[in-house]
């Protein structure tokens, strides 16, 4: 399996990345946001960090980079685009993914690790996985979800929404969610499953000396549902 | 602007030192060369007080690849890999502009350390605040947490550790120290000695503004109540462009263009290209033209001593230019080729074809002030007598729960939480235990870092306080099973000028210095802060130490929660009852006076040393150092972290119960070993002649303190962690 990290300047868990997916076995290319062309890939990831030092606002310059236009022609055609963090910021500023990142509901950054819930297995990202409740890691100041009526009410009829943040058990109240997000989201999907954005970090959860391991069960599950 | 003896007062010169100036130049300097020397011979920049002092402290060991004297000092950690490491102070711009002036100091410490080819992988802090109810503090310990996670996050940098402390004599000035610890390969690590002449000296990174001019000089002064009005002194922080400038040197640097390579910190492009000719032994020349600048009309002057962040300084091989302005243009990052080294040992410095500096480099460095300045010895204060009357109406759990809610011992979660921790993938040691842990990207060793003060001893009496700061480092290394490798201090007192703060920095660092050489635990970098005072009140002497040790199998790190019900805790190294200074004694008995506890070099290694045996035998499953609060505190920690509870049994010793438990001896540990492998623990520890008392066993969620007085575990876990998050939620 092929995948591409794009490095825009201020990425920082691109490296991360590189790492998590070489380990679970793919074979992966960095790809530099001046690049126009994007190499043969199964997977398209947008890493977390501050792109473009979230000026402006988080995500929206490096939505306007070059090789951005290529990555939207790929995910466009069906292809797997997943962004984290900063990634699932550019996401929403493309308009691949709908809804806004706010800042975090007690405007602090948080780094810490959560639970989160998997709303919908149909779709190549989660499909396989037996566990109902996932534990991920997050790091981010501006992952506080939001979206109008109408969209929230369009993403739930089509099952966009990928993951909630819970607790260990699953359940879905207001005090597991860490950053304000409407109805704890997480995680969305584009209409058709093949774009995931998601505010957690998998890639650091790949190690039993790390925090955690269900970052482990995530990739080796995604690189066989490629398959 | 005509320089006479007055504009000398004015940018912080002695009369003394103008008269130097002008008899080293042989001629009254013009404002240029003035501002010069004003930003070369501050105490900053200059330590021309402590120098004197700071040369006795031993620098060498069998890993030191570098000491103090470059941007950072450096350490073997085996194969071909080394750190470098630094810590340094930003404490008078963070108390003016708390967010800008922790940033920037986290930023500047970043740019230390990946200047010698490193790439930073922890950073670290320490930081102190004014009494919680004076009115500043809250903010102040906001905008200082915002502003070190606003940086470190945004350079994808974990911070893995920390401290924090609240005492009223930060009222006025608080302590903003910040380290960094970067990898190198050795083969790959650049210094700032300029080599070779006519060769272009090149300017990269952000433009030069308005900000920051005369800020070393801001930081060598007491604060007054125009403090207000010295906002422009400090600093403003863009770690994104820093962020862009690391990855551009670090490619830079994986070829063989550079020659020599200094970041402009404190005096910016002063300090950064006399240093640069004085290591070479070289002059240097600039045409201030051709310094990319953010604002019209900068004067020579201003260019020379704005501290704008994120610029560096390099000399590169003759013809390399184009090939490294390649990179830096990727990067979308100012390069110039500003001016070139000279055989006239001279800096000379050219505007609008005119020449506006000229001052031979020795002048600035060699022959710059060094004073000898008056010191008063600290005495030994009278040890207190506690009366059993005193303790008699006392709850070991009541103390124990005030001591655990204790602003200096609480929970800090609400703070690192704020900071990024995990991002590179290699922290295998979080915050809020006794070191924070890395691995070495790739390998199976790990580095373990901590940084630690005892302000408190210190003020008591100096020189043991000096010695108990490297026993900490020394101890917090080894409870995560780590070899101690070398140490960073920053050491931050009042003025020098006033006898009693100089001795309080003459004694302290003979402590230091004595306990760097027993432990041979050498300082290899670090910097001074003076001047922490406001008006006449000074701080507390704080020297921070920053400790870096080496796990050869990260597989064999040590944490501090309690692993398994049944399990043995032991108390590893003596305990004699020594109340004075310690917590209990000052904020239960309300006992401010008395002396700290004594520090015994040689059990301190024994015990320490030991104890690393016993970790690599694998009988170790948890430790922790026992530091303030004592036993009872360090053993409730423990059971914070794992969630567990312990019976624990005073041994049968003449002390009382309330003295045992919450005495701060020194050199001691808390372990947990399994029950099979007691007797060769004990074996061990006899054989090595290291004292130890056996505390009790582990059970499931409860403290029992000699069968009777108990506690859950969850009421101890509120005690610990609501504090803070309720004090910054007010």
């Amino acid at each position: 399996m092929k995948s591409s990290v794009i490095t825009f300047p201020g990425s920082n868990c691109d490296r991360d990345m590189d790492v998590a997916l070489k380990k679970f076995g793919f074979k992966n290319k960095m790809v530099w946001h001046n690049d126009t062309e994007l190499p043969k890939s199964d997977l398209v990831v947008l890493p977390g960090g501050f792109s473009y030092g979230d000026y402006l606002r988080c995500g929206s310059m490096a939505s306007k980079s070059k090789i951005m236009k290529s990555v939207m022609n790929f995910a466009n055609s069906g292809g797997m685009v997943m962004g984290i963090c900063n990634g699932f910021q550019i996401l929403v500023e493309t308009g691949l993914v709908p809804g806004v990142l706010l800042r975090n509901k007690y405007l602090e950054f948080i780094c810490k690790n959560v639970f989160v819930k998997i709303n919908n297995k149909k779709n190549t990202y989660f499909k396989n996985i037996d566990n109902d409740v996932l534990e991920f890691h997050i790091a981010h100041n501006e992952g506080n979800y939001f979206c109008t009526k109408d969209q929230l009410k369009e993403i739930e009829d089509n099952e966009q929404v990928a993951i909630n943040y819970c607790n260990r058990v699953g359940d879905l109240e207001e005090q597991f969610n860490p950053n304000g997000s409407i109805k704890n989201i997480a995680g969305i999907f584009n209409k058709k499953k093949n774009v995931l954005g998601m505010m957690p970090h998998p890639e650091r959860m790949i190690d039993p000396s790390l925090s955690g391991e269900d970052g482990s069960l995530f990739f080796n599950n995604l690189i066989n549902n490629l398959k | 602007m005509i320089v006479n003896e007055q504009v000398a007062l004015d940018h912080g010169l002695k009369k003394d030192e103008y008269a130097k100036i002008c008899e080293l130049l042989d001629r009254t300097p013009n404002i240029t060369e003035l501002g010069i020397f004003s930003a070369m011979w501050n105490e900053h920049c200059s330590y021309k007080s402590s120098r004197l002092h700071l040369k006795n402290l031993p620098t060498k060991g069998k890993q030191v690849i570098q000491g103090p004297g470059e941007n950072a000092g450096v350490v073997d950690i085996g194969g071909n890999d080394a750190i470098v490491f630094k810590i340094e102070s930003h404490n008078h711009p963070s108390f003016i502009e708390p967010y800008q002036g922790a940033a920037t100091g986290v930023g500047g410490i970043m740019r230390d350390v990946f200047t010698m080819g490193a790439r930073p992988i922890a950073n670290l802090n320490s930081i102190h605040f004014g009494s919680p109810q004076h009115k500043k503090t809250k903010n102040l310990l906001r905008g200082v947490v915002n502003g070190i996670g606003g940086y470190g996050n945004c350079m994808g940098v974990p911070t893995i550790a920390g401290q924090t402390n609240f005492d009223s004599s930060y009222n006025g000035n608080i302590l903003v120290n910040a380290m960094t610890l970067g990898l190198v390969k050795k083969d790959k690590i650049f210094y700032s000695k300029a080599v070779g002449l006519n060769k272009p000296v090149i300017y990269v990174g952000s433009k030069t503004g308005r900000d920051g001019i005369h800020g070393a000089s801001m930081a060598s002064a007491s604060f007054d109540e125009k403090i207000e009005e010295k906002k422009p002194t400090v600093q403003v922080g863009d770690p994104f462009t820093e962020k862009l400038l690391l990855e551009a040197c670090l490619e830079l640097m994986a070829g063989d263009s550079i020659i020599s390579i200094q970041d402009m910190g404190a005096a910016g492009l002063t300090s950064s290209s006399i240093e640069m000719a004085s290591k070479g032994n070289l002059g240097i020349e600039i045409n201030l033209n051709k310094v990319p600048c953010r604002e019209t009309k900068m004067t020579p002057y201003e260019i020379m001593l704005s501290e704008s962040q994120e610029r560096m300084l390099i000399v590169l091989e003759n013809g390399k230019e184009e090939q490294a302005k390649k990179i830096f243009d990727k990067w979308n990052l100012d390069f110039a080729v500003i001016g070139k080294t000279t055989k006239s040992k001279k800096i000379k410095l050219f505007f609008d074809n005119e020449q506006v500096a000229d001052i031979p480099v020795n002048t600035l460095v060699e022959n710059s002030p060094m004073y000898d300045r008056k010191w008063k010895k600290a005495k030994l204060p009278k040890k207190n007598k506690i009366k059993n009357e005193d303790l008699k109406n006392l709850k070991i759990i009541d103390i124990l729960k005030k001591v655990l809610s204790n602003p200096n011992v609480c929970s800090k979660e609400w703070i690192w939480q704020q900071y990024d921790h995990t991002v590179m993938g290699d922290t295998i040691q979080k915050p809020g235990g006794d070191s924070g842990v890395v691995r070495v990207h790739g390998t199976d060793k790990a580095v373990a870092a901590s940084v630690d003060s005892s302000a408190i001893y210190c003020w008591a009496h100096p020189l043991t306080g000096g010695k108990q700061v490297v026993c900490e480092s020394f101890r917090n290394l080894i409870s995560v099973g780590a070899k101690p490798v070398a140490i960073t201090n920053c050491l931050n007192f009042g003025s020098p000028e006033n006898e009693e703060n100089m001795g309080e920095f003459v004694e302290c660092v003979q402590g230091i210095g004595e306990a760097a050489e027993y432990l041979k635990f050498p300082v290899v970098s670090g910097n001074v802060s003076f001047y922490n005072q406001t008006k006449d009140e000074g701080i507390k002497p704080t020297p921070s130490i920053g400790g870096v040790g080496l796990i050869k199998n990260y597989n064999k790190m040590i944490t501090m929660d309690f692993k398994e019900v049944d399990n043995i805790v032991l108390v590893i190294g003596k305990t004699e009852g020594h109340i004075d200074q310690s917590l209990f004694a000052r904020n239960i008995l309300d006992e401010k006076n008395g002396p700290p506890p004594e520090i015994n070099l040689f059990n301190e290694k024994n015990n320490g040393e030991t104890l690393l045996k016993l970790i690599d035998a694998g009988h170790v499953k948890s430790a922790h150092d026992v530091s303030i609060g004592g036993i009872i505190t360090a053993v409730a920690k423990m059971c914070i972290k794992g969630n567990k509870g312990i019976n624990l049994k005073k041994p049968k010793y003449l002390i009382n119960e309330i003295e045992y438990f919450f005495a701060e001896d020194q050199g001691r540990y808390i372990i947990e070993i399994t029950k099979k492998d007691l007797k060769k623990v004990t074996d061990l520890l006899n054989k090595n002649a290291v004292h130890f008392d056996e505390l009790g066993t582990i059970n499931e969620n409860q403290l029992f303190i000699n069968d009777k007085t108990k506690a859950t575990i969850d009421e101890l876990i509120t005690s610990n962690t609501s504090w803070l998050t309720n004090y910054m939620s007010k």
